[in-house]
């Protein structure tokens, strides 16, 4: 029933005619520091030693992503892509090279970094507000204050009349929903999304794409979004990263030059067909290469 | 089926009693299948018992099991009627849950807190666990002759025979608990911003409370079992004592009631675990927006 109500109405179409007194009401309202999320890789390698193996994950990235730019990282399954975004993260530290935000070298996770995980990363002990209430908690907001700070985000990914859920009783879509919420509600420079629609049937999906199309315009944070889905990345980027498989290394930088905001009427347009053939011959061959590699094993 | 029987009605007859045995026969067993059903069944059953005590005790069966000196179920009524209005009964079953209470309690704390300090570091998990692995198979009785010499207190040895009990359950079912605790979860607070203890309070302690909880609902099981252990060997009240004495008083009748005042007491007080610490784990339940 609710699934089906979330799958005909837009969340977010209803939050931005809402936002306006959203705003009025808590003092920084949905906007963070403008010009701040620049992240920086530089000649940084990962490498995993797994009972005496050395694994490269990642080698020699270079990578300077903009503030308020959205790139995907797009490559095949196991080409070190979600080990590049946790590098970021601080959940992982880089064999050589470093990392930095805004200049600040990376040391651990922070709350200038928001994480967006996959699926199942929401506190099932904690209701819906409480979750999304937790960061700012966290970073020493009160709870009035982290409550209406909860309050607003939820306001804007639609979910407001579910704060006294617990994550359980929600579907997968509005779950990750509440994960977006509850990573935004730190006011993050950064937002890092590893495959965080990667676990939703294909129609929950395209929805919630659209609806960080739109959520981008409120919220002017830097993205880093992994995935290995070529449409879900020309329809969301403005750049495109390709990862090629082990050892994982950038081997593209593909400026989507498609003007936002973006609709389901991009997905036919003859510049979004260039750029997904493009990238699928891309992914096609690495794959390829790939799969060699792993038959001389 | 019914057009068949009009057909053939030579052998309708059979077949019609055969249809109605099948149908009383299906709707028996849907009538076992609700839930006062299934508990009539419990009563059943407990009845179906007491019938075949009685049976053994009055026919004197004696074969394998000797039933010549059980007392009657009747006997036994009776005297637990009569002691019902006596004072010292309950000063007995008082006793016996004073001495519970304290040991669970003092188990479910330091439990928690040693599982949880195992689970998070492995230094403490390599330094502790060789007491655990050491001392846990020893059973309550065989800790009573050295408790007695190491408590200034009859009251304090028995309390600690039955933390004893109910602490190993606790800390190594906590400690599984807070191992188990899903890395997204850590990982998610710590890039949301929290610290050591936040993740602690926040994350480890609420992932691993089922867990907890189940290791309480045993702890609760074998700290009655320890305690009795203890009021046998020493005491001057509890319902172990109460027993044994009976025992040694040749009143047989008392032994059955004391027997089974401590299966009750043992079932409230598990029950009492379950129900109290539902509240915490509402969570878990699927109720909501979903179906």
């Amino acid at each position: 029933m609710v699934q089906l109500a979330e799958k005909l109405v837009t969340p977010f179409a209803k939050s931005a005619a809402e936002s306006g007194n959203v705003r009025e009401k808590t003092k920084r309202g949905v906007s963070k520091a403008p010009g701040t999320g620049r992240v920086k890789v530089s000649e940084m390698s990962i490498v995993f030693d797994t009972g005496g193996k050395k694994h490269v994950a990642v080698e020699n990235a270079n990578l300077t992503v903009e503030p308020g730019e959205f790139v995907c990282l797009l490559g095949p399954s196991g080409c070190g892509k979600s080990t590049l975004m946790n590098a970021v993260a601080g959940f992982v530290k880089p064999t050589t090279g470093n990392i930095t935000v805004d200049g600040k070298p990376v040391r651990g996770p922070g709350p200038d970094r928001g994480m967006v995980f996959q699926q199942h990363s929401l506190f099932p002990w904690k209701t819906v507000r409480k979750n999304v209430a937790f960061g700012p908690r966290m970073t020493g907001h009160s709870v009035t204050e982290a409550n209406s700070i909860a309050r607003t985000f939820l306001a804007m990914v639609g979910l407001s009349a579910y704060e006294s859920y617990y994550p359980s009783a929600l579907s997968g879509g509005m779950q990750q929903r509440v994960g977006i919420a509850r990573a935004l509600a730190n006011y993050p420079d950064v937002l890092l999304m590893d495959e965080p629609f990667g676990a939703l049937d294909a129609q929950t999906r395209s929805m919630m794409q659209e609806n960080l199309e739109q959520l981008r315009r409120e919220f002017h944070t830097t993205i880093i979004f992994v995935t290995h889905d070529i449409d879900e990345a020309v329809f969301l980027a403005d750049r495109i990263v390709v990862m090629s498989a082990s050892p994982g290394h950038l081997i593209e930088d593909i400026h989507v030059d498609i003007p936002h905001p973006r609709t389901p009427e991009t997905l036919t347009e003859s510049r979004f067909v260039e750029i997904k053939k493009h990238c699928l011959e891309l992914i096609r061959s690495e794959t390829i290469r790939a799969f060699e590699q792993q038959e001389r094993r | 089926m019914n057009e068949k029987i009009v057909d053939a009605p030579a052998v309708g007859l059979p077949n019609d009693r055969a249809a109605a045995i099948a149908a009383a026969w299906s709707g028996f067993q849907e009538l076992l299948g609700t839930w006062w059903g299934r508990y009539a069944v419990r009563i059943v059953s407990v009845m179906l018992l007491i019938l075949l005590w009685h049976l053994a005790s009055t026919r004197e069966f004696n074969l394998l099991l000797n039933f010549e000196n059980v007392p009657r179920p009747y006997a036994v009524w009776t005297v637990f009627l009569e002691l019902l209005g006596t004072d010292t009964f309950y000063r007995h079953i008082f006793a016996s849950i004073e001495r519970v209470a304290i040991a669970f309690g003092l188990a479910t704390v330091s439990g928690v807190i040693v599982g949880v300090m195992m689970g998070r570091y492995r230094f403490v998990e390599d330094f502790v666990s060789p007491y655990i692995e050491i001392f846990r198979p020893i059973p309550a009785v065989a800790w009573i002759p050295l408790a007695i010499l190491m408590f200034p207190r009859e009251q304090s040895s028995i309390i600690f025979i039955t933390f004893l009990g109910a602490f190993f359950p606790i800390v190594l079912n906590t400690m599984h608990g807070v191992e188990q605790t899903p890395k997204e979860l850590v990982r998610a607070a710590r890039a949301l911003g929290a610290n050591n203890i936040s993740i602690l309070w926040h994350v480890v302690l609420p992932a691993a409370l089922p867990s907890i909880v189940a290791g309480m609902t045993i702890g609760m099981g074998i700290a009655w079992f320890s305690l009795l252990a203890g009021e046998i060997i020493s005491g001057r009240y509890g319902i172990g004592y109460f027993t044994w004495t009976s025992y040694n008083l040749v009143q047989y009748p008392h032994i059955i009631v004391g027997m089974l005042t401590i299966g009750l007491l043992g079932t409230l007080s598990t029950l009492l675990v379950r129900y109290g610490t539902r509240p915490l784990l509402r969570w878990q339940q699927r109720v909501g927006a979903r179906d």
